[in-house]
């Protein structure tokens, strides 16, 4: 088990597998699918994402550097949450960029309960380190233990 | 909660609930996203107007509309009018009997309703849908430093440096936010130290040259930071006229889509630029040099993602950004030249042009209209994106010169004289 600390963007507690995507996520393109045609399980709908098209998001552990695309980025995410078609939390290697940022707030303060957790700055080693597959647990103080 | 961020006491009420619980959830959620970003106060957004991103009522976004009902309820509405992002149907631009099915019944379903919203929050006018708000047609054109609460990436680009605005890149909802509570958190391109670029690119071609590919090249090396362009004044001159204007809009959104940046300084041409020069480049800056070989190594690098890469192009749309009245006028020549060297009498690929509505309704004032139309392309305010945003249009092939429209949909990128020769003669030269 390897454990990395990172900065609490939004608080949560709980165990999920990982999904992994080494390039920013593009969330209009990769929620569209779920959003739009009905498919409950969040099926990555973004082309251009060769780690996570194709590939279920809905509760999972979404590994991933930053998010990329449309400045309707955090609505879409706020939607997704709205909808339950989240992933179970999101875990960035780096700061996070203002549209996710966005998307965690405002579920956090307008959605009942905490729908999405979110940690950031975990650093390129996590990527690095983490697969698909890999049992993640999140503790409220951003703490993320990774077990493969 | 405890927060870092200073707070005015009138600011701390409001998030105390001295205007209502939704008025202190919106004040809540602008504070918590600043935090995030190091803010160490909230600013008045001093603009005239604002500029919303989301203008589709895409069925999909049900929790967003009933975000909406909830502040309209609460009066919490925009203290700000405000423009908004184009409309996602046009009658004017071809579809097929299943797309419209799809658009109108199905994806956009909730348009009408979705406007009457905006009609209540504070939208400007029932024309104040484009992307390209600061267009003087439009009106909505902030002054060298206002603070906004923008989004729609290519607006908030072009307004921090063409305008010399202050603007965050803002996300739909908190660009809203903004405009209610009437402060921004203030962090990123509204502080003196972020506007510093730490890139200097040094433009080095043997001609002018293409806006949306140099943009690309731009946003894909240097990401979200800021680029201070050399060597730019040699083909845009030192003044920021119709054309320069042009030019820098179609740069900067293909900077804000191919990348994510969000201001650049254009030495001897941008406002921040002519009045600070070399002291907004960061001491240890890096440096991009771009030449004809590194334009061709990006432009080569474009994937082309149709089934079918050989197929003939079924639409080709011009105006992502929307086009300026100045693109028009000069597309109109360009096409009528196009065509009477080909000897063809219409466009041979059907053709859409978008532009705001206010520009459309000065266009057609102009002979050029006439002229324009004469040629068989369409003018349209439709926005392109939520257009090709489908699985049905993704099918299609498309062909554009937009690098936006590119990074976003199936879409494929030609440059301008490229584009001209597919829609006045086929593809071939």
């Amino acid at each position: 088990m390897k454990i990395f600390k990172g900065r609490v963007v939004a608080e949560g507690s709980l165990t999920a597998e990982a999904l992994v995507s080494h390039g920013g996520l593009n969330t209009l393109a990769s929620f569209q699918k779920a959003l739009q045609f009905g498919d409950k399980k969040a099926t990555c709908g973004d082309q251009n994402n060769p780690d996570l098209y194709g590939k279920q998001m809905l509760g999972k552990a979404l590994c991933l550097p930053r998010t990329i695309g449309s400045t309707t980025g955090g609505l879409v995410l706020y939607c997704a949450c709205a909808m339950k078609r989240q992933p179970a939390c999101m875990l960035f290697s780096e700061p996070i960029d203002s549209l996710a940022a966005a998307g965690a707030v405002l579920s956090d303060v307008w959605l009942e309960g905490s729908p999405l957790p979110v940690i950031d700055c975990l650093g390129e080693e996590f990527l690095d380190y983490v697969k698909d597959g890999m049992k993640i647990t999140i503790k409220p103080d951003g703490t993320v233990e990774v077990d493969g | 909660m405890e927060y870092k961020m200073k707070l005015t006491e009138e600011q701390s009420a409001i998030l105390g609930g001295s205007r209502g619980e939704t008025m202190a959830k919106v004040m809540e959620t602008l504070v918590r996203y600043g935090e995030l970003f190091g803010a160490d106060e909230m600013v008045a957004v001093t603009s005239k107007y604002n500029h919303l991103v989301t203008s589709f009522g895409l069925k999909a976004l049900a929790p967003v509309y009933a975000l909406m009902d909830q502040l309209i309820e609460a009066g919490a509405v925009s203290a700000q009018k405000f423009s908004v992002d184009p409309r996602p149907l046009d009658k004017n631009v071809p579809s097929n009997f299943i797309q419209d099915l799809v658009f109108k019944k199905f994806m956009y379903s909730k348009q009408d309703f979705y406007e009457g919203q905006l009609e209540k929050l504070g939208l400007m006018d029932k024309d104040a849908f484009t992307c390209t708000c600061y267009m003087d047609e439009v009106g909505n054109t902030p002054k060298k430093g206002d603070v906004l609460s923008w989004s729609e990436s290519s607006a908030v680009v072009y307004a921090n440096s063409v305008l010399g605005a202050r603007c965050n890149r803002n996300s739909g909802i908190i660009d809203l936010m903004g405009s209610i509570v009437g402060y921004v958190p203030s962090f990123g391109f509204l502080k003196d130290e972020g506007r510093r670029a730490s890139w200097i690119i040094e433009i080095k071609t043997t001609k002018k040259p293409e806006a949306q590919l140099l943009g690309s090249a731009v946003g894909m090396k240097v990401m979200e930071d800021v680029p201070y362009i050399k060597g730019f004044d040699k083909w845009l001159g030192s003044e920021l006229d119709d054309a320069a204007k042009t030019y820098l809009k179609d740069f900067g959104a293909a900077t804000a889509s191919n990348g994510a940046v969000g201001l650049y300084h254009v030495e001897n041409l941008t406002p921040e630029a002519v009045e600070l020069g070399e002291s907004l480049i960061k001491e240890d800056a890096k440096v991009y040099v771009i030449d004809d070989a590194e334009l061709k190594r990006v432009y080569d690098s474009y994937p082309v993602i149709w089934k079918n890469k050989e197929a003939k192009p079924k639409l080709c749309f011009m105006g992502c950004p929307h086009m300026s009245l100045n693109q028009l006028i000069t597309w109109t020549e360009k096409v009528e030249a196009g065509l009477k060297e080909a000897g063809n009498a219409k466009v041979v690929i059907p053709t859409v042009f978008t532009a705001a509505p206010g520009v459309l309704k000065e266009f057609e004032k102009t002979p050029y209209a006439e002229r324009l139309r004469k040629t068989g392309v369409i003018t349209s305010y439709i926005c392109p994106l939520m257009y090709m945003n489908n699985p049905l249009s993704t099918k299609m092939p498309v062909i554009t010169s937009s690098n936006k429209l590119r990074t976003y949909t199936s879409a494929r990128y030609y440059t301008d004289d490229e584009i001209l020769v597919q829609i006045t003669k086929g593809g071939k030269n």
